[in-house]
């Protein structure tokens, strides 16, 4: 089921590789904030529930990125399910999406939430830098695989053969 | 009732939940009879655990224990206001309300009327909801109010209801199955169960950081004051994860509605109830009744919840 509108704008886009890279993306962030929060806060205890060297403004970004966790995670997949039964889920915009967003997520904890807000460290207790640096670094490394995917998904033909996946 | 008894009195309020429970089972006796389509079960189940919940929060174990004891008094707010109203309003009560009730009949007309009504319309807003609800929170967990539910029965039975009555407006609102006549798309209900649900993530943590200043005058340990607000932040994900799960649920089942049917196991028998949503093609009257549906231009296509 192919439209005009699912074609997208940019003549060289493969048909609806667009909203699956964009709907893996919303899932990777999502799913990454939860590795986050059963990793890294309830298993093994790294990261605290809260620092006293959270800013105000701190708290309540917090709040709103950890409610926006959620719903993104749920509408991510249902968004993907929805292009998943229309048969528009092809693997390489659907993995680069997906790392993108769990990557550009990684990083923007490490940046933002660790370092600008405060809101908790890596970990307590040990020397911290070459914890920051592991995880940003590996927030950048799974970020730019993500979007190198994304990038080969719009070049030309679909270098997966067009094997779109899906029921229909 | 007062505080902490555990005597036969304290299972009073609880043992009321059994009027609502049979009120539904008769609802869903008269849906079987009145109707082809059986009520499903998982609604009548749903409508039972939410009592189930609603006693269990009130019932004197815990009741007693949530007196002295700010962990207790949080599994009953949780319980109260996010976990019971959010299975009654997944049961559908007012369609089971209106679809047992005689057709043309007056309690029909009144509910119906109820529905449209302004007020109805302006508290069901998905935002109004969300303030109502939080709102509620912040003002008990920051002002003396805490301290005055454990000092006069009265006020704590009032937050009780508080609780209840706006979790299940919340609920209905964001993703209730229930008719609710102009309510606002996908998008602002999410809206709403985003700022609502960050409004309560907020307040654990400022009650975490702040343990034994806030809930002001309550004098209570700060440890413990410091476990209730990590059960209200963790428990609250819960309750949050069911509701946005009923939200993008119904948004992928429209969405299915939508599709055009030939050869898809997802086939759709019926037409889309939102008409509003939907245009007609102009492949005009040839084409098979089940092909003429299709998304409206711009929306649909890119699979979009947004």
């Amino acid at each position: 089921m192919v439209t005009p509108a699912a074609e997208g704008s940019r003549p060289g886009w493969p048909a609806a590789g667009r909203p699956v890279a964009r709907a893996s993306a919303v899932v990777g962030v999502g799913i990454m904030a939860a590795v986050d929060e059963i990793v890294f806060h309830q298993l093994l205890g790294w990261h605290h529930f809260y620092d006293r060297d959270s800013t105000a403004v701190g708290l309540a970004s917090d709040g709103l990125l950890h409610a926006a966790e959620l719903v993104l995670l749920v509408a991510g997949g249902f968004w993907l399910a929805d292009l998943w039964r229309r048969g528009l889920v092809r693997p390489v915009p659907a993995w680069g999406g997906f790392l993108a967003g769990a990557g550009g997520f990684q990083l923007f904890d490490g940046l933002v939430n660790h370092k600008v807000l405060r809101l908790h460290q890596v970990r307590y207790d040990v020397e911290l830098l070459p914890y920051d640096l592991a995880w940003n670094l590996t927030g950048a490394v799974l970020l730019l695989a993500g979007l190198l995917l994304v990038l080969r998904a719009r070049r030309g033909p679909p270098a997966d053969g067009a094997a779109a996946r899906g029921p229909r | 009732m007062t505080h902490g008894d555990a005597g036969a009195a304290g299972w009073l309020l609880p043992a009321l939940v059994a009027l609502p429970a049979a009120l539904y089972l008769l609802g869903v006796t008269r849906w079987q009879h009145r109707r082809t389509r059986a009520w499903s079960r998982w609604r009548t189940g749903s409508w039972l655990l939410g009592l189930l919940l609603v006693a269990a929060a009130l019932a004197p174990p815990l009741a007693a224990a949530g007196h002295a004891d700010p962990r207790a008094h949080m599994v009953q707010h949780l319980l109260l206001g996010m976990y019971a109203p959010l299975a009654l309003v997944l049961a559908a009560p007012v369609t089971l309300l209106l679809g047992g009730a005689t057709p043309g009949g007056n309690l029909r007309r009144r509910v119906t009327r109820l529905l449209r009504s302004r007020p109805v319309h302006v508290l069901g807003h998905p935002l109004a909801a969300a303030a109502l609800v939080t709102g509620g929170l912040w003002l008990l967990y920051t002002t003396p109010l805490y301290a005055a539910t454990l000092q006069h029965p009265a006020v704590h039975h009032g937050v009780h209801a508080h609780f209840l009555a706006s979790g299940a407006l919340f609920a209905w609102a964001v993703a209730g199955p229930d008719p609710a006549p102009r309510r606002p798309g996908t998008a602002v209900r999410a809206a709403g169960l985003l700022l609502a649900a960050a409004g309560h993530a907020v307040l654990a943590k400022l009650l975490y950081a702040r343990a034994g200043a806030w809930p002001p005058g309550s004098g209570q340990a700060p440890r413990d004051l410091q476990e209730a607000a990590q059960l209200m932040y963790y428990g609250g994900d819960g309750a949050e994860l069911v509701l946005a799960l009923a939200l993008f649920a119904g948004w992928y089942r429209r969405a299915g509605r939508r599709l055009p049917a030939a050869g898809s196991p997802w086939r759709v028998s019926s037409p889309p109830r939102a008409a509003g949503r939907v245009r007609w093609t102009s492949a005009g009257a040839a084409t098979p009744r089940h092909r003429r549906w299709a998304p409206a231009p711009g929306r649909g296509q890119s699979g979009s919840p947004r």
